[in-house]
């Protein structure tokens, strides 16, 4: 089953993500391309599933480095994004 | 049973992710849906662990709370004019991540893994490698430790090329490699992998950058989904591939509104390098001479800002066009005091804003809405483009290619054909910039030579800014 759902899954994430960022206004990109920083450490999922599956010391540290790599990406990302969309407010006059 | 149920958990938190993204359509949303992904994201890894049973292993979480003190750090301490250098460093990282789990994946395993699983594990292996070197080298030209002009080397075409035939042969050579040769084999492509990442980065001149941001940003989310592929994690499949496409979109915005393709920015083609440059000093009024019917004196500024103020007092319809230059001087300060200023004195005043100011997509937004600027006074170019023909004053402040008309006449060089701000057709232009130099694309702008309504201002934006605002 796995043979052909990953694929598709891959094509519909895809386009769907074509469809939501088009949407998605300029004044926006900046905290829209952090918060997509911040998906990219998606990969701390398999970094961490290699740092404990790991069969030689060698692998573990690399995993481990991953782990690092991916954390620093999800925690800043999401953090940076949120910094600067706390700053986006209307006008009150 | 808890198989399913665990990849249930993740196609729910993809589909959070998906929610908390279409927030972001709106500034009044987007919040929200930047905590709905990190919540979603944090639930998905959590599952990974527990159903993994791997949360008793003390090394990922020593490792994990090294990466989130580091990660805090930097998003704490990051100031919104270095925001792209952040976001190019992030990209490298998640880049970097990628590849090594794909290397441990293809060498650290004593079973045998089938060719499909290879193949993928070595287009992550690639696509990682170039993401990071290319971000690291993107970082080192946004913060100024490189040159921002392209850097050509002697045959890097023919360097390129090569460099792209032996990833082409190397890839299918690692799907069907023996485990003893797939180590070599995986660094080898680690290596070309990081140069290519150089070879195409450093012709990236730095007008470009935004480009070339969102596309290394691409290139971390297909990593991330190729690694997916390979290991079966549907989790990396699905939120890698939305963040591959919205590194596309966001490309193709940029290029748009840059009027290039990527072939062209990859190839340094859209910034003139300083051999071409002094080969068409032709082109446009001449900077140093410029300069020379420039010098102003302390008496001829002064009657400049008068100028400028007097007519700012008498005009009813001001645009404001923010450039680079604003942040470099660090003038957002006072450009917001001359919006409140102005519009207490119940003028209109509107903010137009091109796509590619800044050094990444939206980033003047960011640097403008840092100092309270309410974002429903930023007009994007589209919007606004049409309304400088009804408008008294443009003021100019640190902008020069997104305002130079000479992209719609100067044929030949790289910025004809971009769309520009048409702040010449506006009765009156106030232009606030350091200098009469060309901008990062190396085309003199026209709107330096005498006009009849045009004032430069030149100097440091604050002190000019400031002095202006006394005056009014």
């Amino acid at each position: 089953m796995n043979d052909w759902l990953l694929p598709v899954l891959f094509i519909i994430a895809a386009l769907a993500g074509y469809r939501l960022i088009s949407a998605v206004p300029s004044l926006l990109h900046t905290p829209l391309m952090s918060g997509m920083n911040a998906l990219s450490g998606v990969t701390v999922s398999g970094a961490l599933l290699a740092t404990a599956f790991a069969v030689s010391g060698r692998s573990e540290l690399f995993g481990a480095i991953a782990v690092v790599l991916a954390t620093i990406n999800v925690v800043s990302g999401f953090l940076v994004t949120d910094r600067m969309l706390k700053m986006f407010k209307q006008d009150r006059l | 049973m808890q198989v399913i149920a665990h990849k249930l958990l993740d196609l729910a938190c993809v589909i959070g992710i998906v929610s908390g993204i279409r927030l972001m359509n709106s500034p009044k949303t987007a919040r929200r849906g930047n905590l709905l992904g990190a919540g979603c994201m944090l639930i998905a890894i959590s599952a990974t662990m527990i159903s993994n049973q791997i949360v008793p292993v003390k090394a990922l979480w020593i490792s994990m709370a090294l990466g989130a003190v580091i990660g805090c750090l930097l998003a704490v301490y990051v100031t919104m004019t270095q925001m792209p250098q952040l976001v190019a460093l992030l990209n490298g990282f998640g880049g970097a991540a990628s590849a090594i789990v794909a290397f441990v994946v293809l060498t650290g395993s004593t079973a045998a893994i089938s060719g499909v699983t290879r193949l993928t594990g070595a287009i992550a292996l690639v696509v990682g490698s170039v993401t990071f070197s290319g971000s690291l080298v993107a970082v080192a030209k946004l913060d100024g430790r490189m040159t921002s002009l392209p850097v050509i080397l002697r045959g890097h075409f023919i360097l390129n090329t090569l460099t792209l035939i032996s990833i082409v042969i190397l890839m299918p050579l690692v799907a069907i490699a023996s485990s003893n040769s797939t180590t070599m084999l995986s660094v080898l492509s680690i290596l070309i992998g990081l140069i290519f990442g150089i070879l195409l980065a450093i012709r990236v001149g730095g007008a470009d950058m935004p480009i070339a941001i969102s596309l290394l940003n691409s290139l971390s989310g297909i990593a991330a989904a190729t690694v997916g592929l390979a290991t079966s994690n549907l989790l990396m499949v699905a939120v890698g591939a939305i963040v591959g496409s919205a590194g596309i979109v966001l490309t193709k915005i940029m290029c748009r509104a840059m009027n290039s393709s990527i072939i062209d920015v990859l190839t340094g083609k859209t910034t003139l390098s300083t051999t071409t440059r002094m080969a068409i000093g032709s082109v446009g009024p001449d900077a140093s001479t410029q300069t020379t019917q420039r010098a102003q004196t302390a008496e001829s500024m002064a009657a400049g800002v008068d100028e400028a103020a007097a007519i700012i007092s008498a005009a009813k319809k001001i645009i404001i066009v923010p450039g680079y230059g604003m942040a470099l001087s660090h003038a957002q300060v006072q450009v917001k005091q001359i919006l409140a200023r102005l519009e207490a004195k119940g003028k209109q005043v509107k903010l137009a804003i091109h796509p590619v100011a800044g050094r990444m997509p939206g980033h003047m937004n960011v640097l403008l809405a840092e100092v309270e600027v309410p974002y429903d006074k930023l007009y994007p170019m589209e919007a606004i483009n049409h309304e400088f023909k009804e408008t008294d004053v443009v003021l100019v402040v640190g902008a020069n290619d997104v305002v130079n008309p000479a992209a719609r006449t100067a044929e030949g060089t790289p910025i004809y054909g971009m769309p520009v701000l048409n702040v010449d057709e506006a009765d009156y232009v106030i232009i606030c910039n350091k200098d009469t130099c060309p901008g990062y694309a190396g085309v003199n702008n026209p709107l330096y030579l005498p006009r009849q309504n045009t004032i430069v201002l030149l100097g440091d934006a604050v002190e000019t800014l400031s002095t202006l605002l006394e005056k009014f």
